[in-house]
Order: C-alpha cells, then sequence, then structure tokens
C-alpha cells in the first residue's frame, strides 16, 4: 500500500458497527452502533466501557476475528476486512485470562512457538523471548512445563508472548484481570517502559481497573452501548464533569431523612458496623464551604468524627458520562 | 506525531508458512517425548488387536501371510487413530483451550499450522508404529521382503499425505460440528476398520464391498503397502500403480477440501463471531 507509518493513524474507524443476530426469533444484539475512533502512532489509548458496552467486539473487529456489519476499520492504515494479512503482520493482542499455549511445551518453548507463527526470523526470536522472560520475571520459570504454572504465572507468559513479535500495535483486553496488586503494577510498567523505548509502538487497552486506565493512557474513549461517549485525555475528561471537591464524612446520629446540607445534595454510604458511624458524600463546588456545612450539621446535632477529600477522578468522570459505574448494570426499565 | 518505527523485517509466504509449521511441529513431537503415559494409549493398546488377529490366525493355522497382513493393518491403525483422534480433532480442542482465536489473529496461513499439526502428528506416530513393527518382526516373527525400498517410502509417503489431509480436513468439520462430528467419527470407527480391511485381505469383501472400500485412502494405503510388502501373497485389490495413482489424488483433493474447508470456517468465525470463542 506504501503508506509512510508515520503518515497513517494507528488505528482508525469509522461509523464502525456490528449486529449479531440471535437464533430462534430473539432480537438482534447491536454491539457497535457506530463507532469512530482515530488513534494515533504512539499513543496508548484506553478503551473504557461497562460490561457490554462494545469494548471486545471492537477489539476483535481491530484483530481480523470479526467482520463488522458497517462501517470501515483500518489498522496501520490497512483495511482490516480487505487486508486482514497486512494488519496481522502488525499487530497482536493478549485477552486476560486466556490460556495460550501448550501445557506440554516450557514458558521458553511457548513463547518461541508464537515467534514463530509471526515469521520473526530464528536469532531475533530467541533474543527476544530471553529479553522477555528476564523483563518479566520468569526466568526461574523458563524451563518450566505450562501446566505446572500458577494462574498468574501463566497470565505473565500470556502477556510476554504479546511482545515476541514486537508488534507495531498491541491490544490488550483487560490484561491484568485477576492479578494480584504488585503483579498488575510490574505489568503496566513494562508496558509504558516497552512505549517509551519504541518510540511509535501503539497500545489499544481495554480495562476494567479505572486508576490503570488513569495512570496509562495518553487518551480514552469512553463508549457504552456500542457507541463513542467521550474521548479525551484523562485529565481533560476529569475537568468534562463538574469540578468542585468531593467530601466525605464519617458522621454519629444522623436525623432520618437527611438528604441535603445547607442546600448541598448527599448520598450515603453503609454504616460502620462496630463505631456505628455513617459515611456521607457529598460534591462541594468550592472547597471553602466545608467549614459552613460542618457547622451545618453541628447545628443539626449531628457529630463528625472524621474529614476526607479528594478532587474528581476518572471514575466521577466516567459515571458522569455513562451514567452508571464500569461494573454497575442498567436500573431495569 | 511519533517518528516512523524502525522495526526489523519479518517472515513472510513460504518461509513463514515453513516457520509456522515446523513451530506446530516441534510441539506434537515434544509432546509425545515428554508424557510416556501416550505410549500405552497410542502404541500398545492399538496393537492388542492386532496382536489378536495374529494369535487367531496361528490357532487356525491359516497362511503365514495372513499374519503379515494383520500386522501391516495394525501399523497403519496407529496411524488412523492419529488422524480421527489426533489430528481431526485438534481445532476443536483449541477452541475449547481458548487457542484458537490466537492461530485466526497470526498472520501465518492457516494451513501451516494444520500442516505443522500433521507432519508433528506423523512424527510422533511413526516412533509408535515402530512398537508394531518391532512386535511384528520379532516377537511374530512375520515375513516382508519390499520389492523396493523406493517404491515402499513412496508408497508410504502417498498413504501418510492421503490420510494426513483427510485429518486436516476433518479437523475443519469437526470444528464445525463439534460433538455432532465427534459422535459420527466414534460410530463410524468401526465400518472404517472393517472396511479398510486391516486385519484380513480386502478381496474377502467381494466385489461390491472391495469397491465401497476402495473409496476410503485407508484401504489403498493399507493394500498397497501389503503388495509392496508381501508381493502376490497379499491378493491386491487393484494394481499397485493404480493404488499409488489414486492415493495421490486422494492427498491433492484432501489437501484442496482442507484449504477450502479451513477458509469456509474462517469467514463463518468472523460473520457469527463464535467459531473462536471457548465454550460455543
Amino acid at each position: 500500500m506504501g503508506h509512510s507509518l508515520a503518515s497513517v493513524p494507528a488505528v482508525e474507524t469509522r461509523d464502525l458497527r456490528r449486529v449479531f443476530k440471535r437464533s430462534r426469533g430473539s432480537p438482534e444484539v447491536v454491539a457497535l452502533a457506530g463507532v469512530n475512533l482515530k488513534i494515533e502512532r504512539g499513543e496508548v489509548f484506553g478503551l473504557l466501557g461497562p460490561n457490554g458496552a462494545g469494548k471486545t467486539t471492537a477489539i476483535k473487529i481491530l484483530n481480523t476475528l470479526l467482520y463488522p456489519t458497517s462501517g470501515e476499520a483500518r489498522v496501520a492504515g490497512h483495511d482490516v476486512v480487505r487486508e486482514p494479512g497486512e494488519v496481522r503482520r502488525r499487530i497482536a493482542l493478549v485477552s486476560g485470562g486466556e490460556s495460550s499455549g501448550y501445557g506440554i511445551l516450557d514458558v521458553r518453548e511457548c513463547l518461541w512457538m508464537f515467534s514463530q507463527f509471526y515469521g520473526v526470523p530464528r536469532a531475533e526470536a530467541d533474543a527476544r523471548v530471553d529479553q522477555l522472560i528476564a523483563a518479566l520475571k520468569l526466568s526461574g520459570l523458563a524451563k518450566t512445563r505450562i501446566n505446572r504454572l500458577s494462574t498468574g504465572e501463566r497470565q505473565r507468559m500470556n502477556f510476554a508472548r504479546g511482545f515476541v513479535s514486537d508488534p507495531e500495535i498491541l491490544f490488550l483486553d483487560e490484561p491484568t484481570l485477576g492479578m494480584d496488586v504488585n503483579a498488575a503494577r510490574e505489568l503496566r510498567e513494562f508496558v509504558l517502559t516497552w512505549t517509551r523505548e519504541r518510540p511509535g509502538r501503539t497500545v489499544l487497552l481495554t480495562t476494567h481497573y479505572m486508576a490503570e486506565a488513569d495512570q496509562m493512557c495518553d487518551r480514552i474513549a469512553i463508549i457504552d452501548h456500542g457507541r463513542t461517549l467521550a474521548c479525551d485525555t484523562p485529565a481533560a475528561l476529569r475537568r468534562s464533569v463538574e469540578g468542585g471537591q468531593h467530601v466525605e464524612l464519617e458522621v454519629l446520629g444522623v436525623p432520618d431523612g437527611l438528604a441535603e446540607v445547607d442546600g448541598t445534595p448527599v448520598t450515603w454510604g453503609a454504616p460502620h458496623p462496630e463505631r456505628g458511624t455513617h459515611t456521607m458524600k457529598l460534591r462541594l463546588a468550592d472547597g471553602g464551604r466545608l467549614p459552613l456545612v460542618l457547622r451545618a450539621l453541628d447545628a443539626k446535632g449531628v457529630a463528625v468524627r472524621g474529614v476526607s477529600t479528594r478532587e474528581t477522578s476518572l471514575e466521577d468522570a466516567f459515571i458522569a458520562i455513562v451514567g452508571r459505574g464500569l461494573d454497575e448494570s442498567e436500573a431495569p426499565s | 506525531m511519533q517518528p516512523a518505527i524502525a522495526r526489523r523485517p519479518r517472515h513472510t509466504g513460504a518461509r513463514l508458512f515453513v516457520q509456522a509449521t515446523l513451530a506446530r511441529t516441534y510441539v506434537r513431537i515434544v509432546g509425545s517425548l515428554r508424557e510416556p503415559t501416550w505410549m500405552l494409549s497410542d502404541a500398545i493398546f492399538p496393537n492388542l488387536g492386532m496382536c489378536a488377529f495374529v494369535l487367531l490366525y496361528r490357532a487356525l493355522g491359516a497362511p503365514r501371510a495372513y499374519e503379515a497382513l494383520a500386522v501391516i493393518g495394525g501399523v497403519l491403525t496407529t496411524y488412523w487413530i492419529n488422524v480421527v483422534w489426533g489430528m481431526g480433532a485438534q481445532l476443536y480442542w483449541e477452541k475449547q483451550q481458548g487457542q484458537l482465536q490466537l492461530y485466526f489473529a497470526a498472520p501465518c496461513s492457516r494451513l501451516a499450522i494444520l500442516s505443522g499439526m500433521a507432519l508433528g502428528g506423523l512424527a510422533a506416530t511413526m516412533l509408535r508404529s515402530l512398537v508394531g513393527v518391532a512386535i511384528g518382526l520379532w516377537v511374530f516373527h512375520i515375513q516382508v521382503a519390499p520389492f523396493s525400498p523406493w517404491v515402499l517410502a513412496g508408497v508410504f509417503a502417498l498413504t501418510m499425505v492421503a490420510l494426513y489431509a483427510l485429518g486436516m480436513t476433518l479437523a475443519s468439520l469437526f470444528l464445525l460440528y463439534g460433538r455432532e462430528a465427534w459422535h459420527t467419527a466414534n460410530a463410524m470407527q468401526e465400518p472404517v476398520y472393517f472396511l479398510s480391511g486391516l486385519y484380513f485381505p480386502i478381496r474377502t469383501l467381494g466385489a461390491v464391498g472391495s469397491v465401497a472400500a476402495g473409496v476410503l485412502p485407508l484401504t489403498l494405503g493399507t493394500d498397497a503397502l501389503r503388495q509392496v510388502l508381501l508381493g502376490p501373497t497379499a491378493q491386491g485389490l487393484l494394481p499397485l500403480g493404480q493404488e499409488a495413482i489414486a492415493l495421490a489424488g486422494f492427498g491433492a483433493l484432501f489437501l484442496w477440501l482442507a484449504g477450502r474447508a479451513m477458509a469456509y470456517l474462517e469467514a463463518l468465525s468472523k460473520r457469527e463471531g463464535r467459531l473462536t470463542q471457548r465454550w460455543q
């Protein structure tokens, strides 16, 4: 096709739509309802959305595993439907919780095997497998059969598999799903180092962890019901929702039906089982109003046992944009 | 905008095909060497039927050539079992493992993966079939005299290409039809053994039976190998040359079918989005 690598976006979709037909007269499911994305080279791009938002469908289409029903998707300038071979040479996919490789092989053999499916020359494959094994702290397991690895170890190996072909564009579909905190942090750092050391490499990440998206992504697209609701940097997304300060107060002696304090609506967390306190949550447009709120509570006979404040988080922005949290289902209609 | 990416070239085309084939072959060979329990199920057990027939012929005082027929049939049974259950069931198994989509997302040809499975299965089974050969030669003292080692090698190669190409086609069918194909293959196992004449001269099926059996590559391969190894006492079904041509035809046909079936399967998978998903 003669594209200059730097001149075309890593990923571009236009009105991407995918409808799944169900059998026996059930209604069809619209997984993607016209998604538009443009991911530049070198970006770590996050795709955030609640369960069933269409993230994995989008990833599958971009990985040439699904046809779109309509619209267009291009990866590294190549159409995923008409030029799947060109796309596959440039990408790799890692899905959290997947089980790659054969139990009978050891870690090193498994990584080598996948490098061969991507046409990596032998010497380069050997060197890269060694590097990945060392970088992902698999050295002690290099000669261990996969069927003897723990779940976490197997996930790390699976993660390493995504890098053996040194892809131009890496798709990470919830890569740290079910990992312990330390392992997940190490993998995030590994990805960021990888992109830093290889300018132009692109990562498209879907994740259920807001902090992960916030820490890793240059830009984030929020999708729901198969549509892109917002797409911007994490900071800009936070700014896009009504700002202010989020305050949590641990209080004692709450009068029944208290729904607002000094004109500010409040929501309630679960009561503390031992201290008998409640968590009162409110958002103040101006942090300077906090003393007024405390005085108003005092006037109502509410004892404040603790105060914590925080700025608007990505999760706040997500909830404001989508209308619910990542793991929350929609209210029944 | 970031600077252009300096990325080392990757092998493509025929070189990638060979590379992927060898990598997938490696899995099969390593697997067979690392898991000695497979020896029992794939090398010892399939030869028990052969031993039973040899002992039966011996007890009945049948000509010694019958014992050799049964041994050759027994050796080929090892390959047939591998073709149906090792090769045919492979993609279905890969799907259940959640690995199929990794193959479909890789740049190498799907036929390269299938070829690797076939080559690996053939190499691993070859080691196991030697157990049958050893039992025949050293336990039962059967006597074979190939009139040409080159013809023997050629007929064996044609038989294996036909059988494993059939296995490559079956792999797509098993994946497409799942448990139904599994049950069908199970149900057809004994009829295929019978029609293949693995343990008796195929001519004893009579003219109609022989023609019916002749459409099975396993029958033709067994018969052709017997003709090379035993000469006229093999009571061959067709002249050796015709059987060799038919085997080559079967090989080409099944390779073509395997490619078509795989392409159809991939298109279906992309259209419906379920074939590469586990448990669907």
